[in-house]
């Protein structure tokens, strides 16, 4: 945008709004070593960042203040917003907090807003005339820094949910056509949907006859989740192959017994190794222990 | 659509390859029962790999062929039920109750050569074993 267009177009107020920016960036811009050295050391002093080390942070509040300059005499906030998201990828895995971001981001504000007053102590009208047109803008970047920070975050957070929701329940082959599904934890109805996505799956794609399911690290299960597992049987019949469940608890037998699971359709054993066993005998196999490694562990 | 029903040694396969209406299964349903004792087959696989979705109407004629096959002196075996469509099928009750399923034609191959063994077929399938090789 030209000057000239923005004369033409602004009313004269804004005009002084948009001239008042133009100094206060000269004026940042010209003062820029001082002021970010006197933002790293108020970042130092108020103890935050502290798992960077110190030319760390004086190098992250260079970029960050350049950004910042540039965000007040542009007044767009895209540059910035594209900063803050980097800088929050490498810095949230470190550790840092939230109410740091935002802290360093206030103190950057309130140094700035010092200098100003420092500058222009003696013309308290001109003083007004900058705050008010520094203060939104400032106001504003502050608010995306923080947003973006809380953002990524939460994107963060959502992703290593979604990893421990894949790693919670794992498929794993021990024989040929031999699968076992180890469940530990409180079954939740989306994690017991999930769980029978993985192991019908499974059957499919390893060609299993048999699975063999453990709860022995489920300490309670209700009606619902019960009833799906007892589907989730079922279904893997209809692939063709045979569910065995080991470990149940007295009260999850309880549970099944209550809901009135057709007994007929459940294979249980007692625990894991039962249901191995058995399950290789379903297949064919027989463990053998040869007479001369008997005695070697 | 028309379901290809083909003699493989002493078996019958029927593919299903689309989506069939209510029409086609009766159909398919009459073609596979005259065949089997026109034929002599011992058994029967139906293939429905190809199928996402199964409604209660193909259930129950799924069901059906296996009970008018059985009466017909045969065994039926459905494979390739896909995994949404068989958790789908148990969700809505229609668990296909005493219908033997397998997971591909290989397996219902090797379920129905092991039915016959037991009960005492002297005539070795051979088709199915041929099939297998290839």
């Amino acid at each position: 945008m030209t000057t000239a267009s923005v004369q033409a177009r602004n009313t004269p107020t804004t005009h002084t709004t948009s001239e008042l920016l133009r100094q206060l960036v000269a004026h940042l811009r010209q003062n820029r070593t001082q002021l970010r050295e006197e933002w790293a050391r108020r970042i130092t002093e108020a103890k935050l960042l502290t798992v960077m080390g110190q030319e760390e942070i004086f190098a992250e509040a260079t970029a960050v203040y350049d950004n910042y300059v540039e965000a007040l005499e542009s007044g767009t906030f895209e540059a910035l917003q594209a900063y803050a998201r980097n800088l929050s990828e490498r810095i949230i895995p470190r550790g840092v907090e939230t109410d740091e971001v935002i802290g360093i981001v206030l103190l950057l504000r309130d140094v700035l807003a010092r200098s100003l007053f420092a500058k222009h102590q003696t013309d308290f009208a001109l003083l007004n005339r900058i705050l008010d047109a520094y203060e939104p803008a400032a106001n504003r970047i502050a608010n995306t820094v923080a947003v973006g920070f809380v953002q990524e975050r939460e994107r963060v957070i959502r992703e290593q949910q979604e990893a421990i929701r894949v790693l919670s329940t794992p498929v794993l082959q021990v024989r040929e056509r031999l699968l076992i599904l180890p469940i530990i934890g409180v079954i939740d109805p989306q994690r017991a949907r999930q769980l029978t996505e993985q192991l019908l799956q499974g059957i499919r794609t390893n060609r299993a006859k048999v699975v063999v399911i453990d709860i022995t690290g489920v300490p309670v299960m209700d009606a619902t989740v019960a009833n799906h597992l007892v589907q989730t049987v079922e279904a893997a019949r209809l692939l063709g192959a045979t569910v065995i469940i080991t470990g149940l608890s007295p009260e999850i037998a309880q549970t099944l017994v209550t809901i009135g699971v057709d007994l007929g359709k459940m294979n249980t054993v007692g625990d894991l190794q039962g249901g191995i066993e058995e399950a290789e005998r379903a297949l064919g196999y027989r463990v053998v222990q040869l007479p001369d490694t008997a005695h070697a562990s | 659509m028309q379901v290809p029903i083909l003699k493989q040694g002493q078996y019958l396969i029927a593919t299903i390859q689309s989506a069939l209406s209510d029409a086609d299964l009766v159909q398919l349903r009459d073609g596979i029962v005259l065949q089997v004792g026109k034929l002599r087959s011992r058994g029967v696989i139906i293939d429905v790999t190809a199928l996402d979705v199964m409604d209660s109407f193909a259930t129950r004629t799924l069901r059906d062929i296996a009970q008018m096959i059985r009466l017909r002196g045969a065994e039926t075996v459905i494979v390739g039920i896909q995994p949404e469509v068989a958790f789908s099928l148990v969700q809505l009750g229609l668990n296909l109750a005493g219908v033997a399923t397998a997971l591909d034609l290989e397996e219902g191959l090797a379920f129905l050569d092991r039915q016959i063994k037991g009960a005492g077929g002297e005539a070795h399938s051979r088709g199915a074993r041929g099939l297998q090789k290839e």
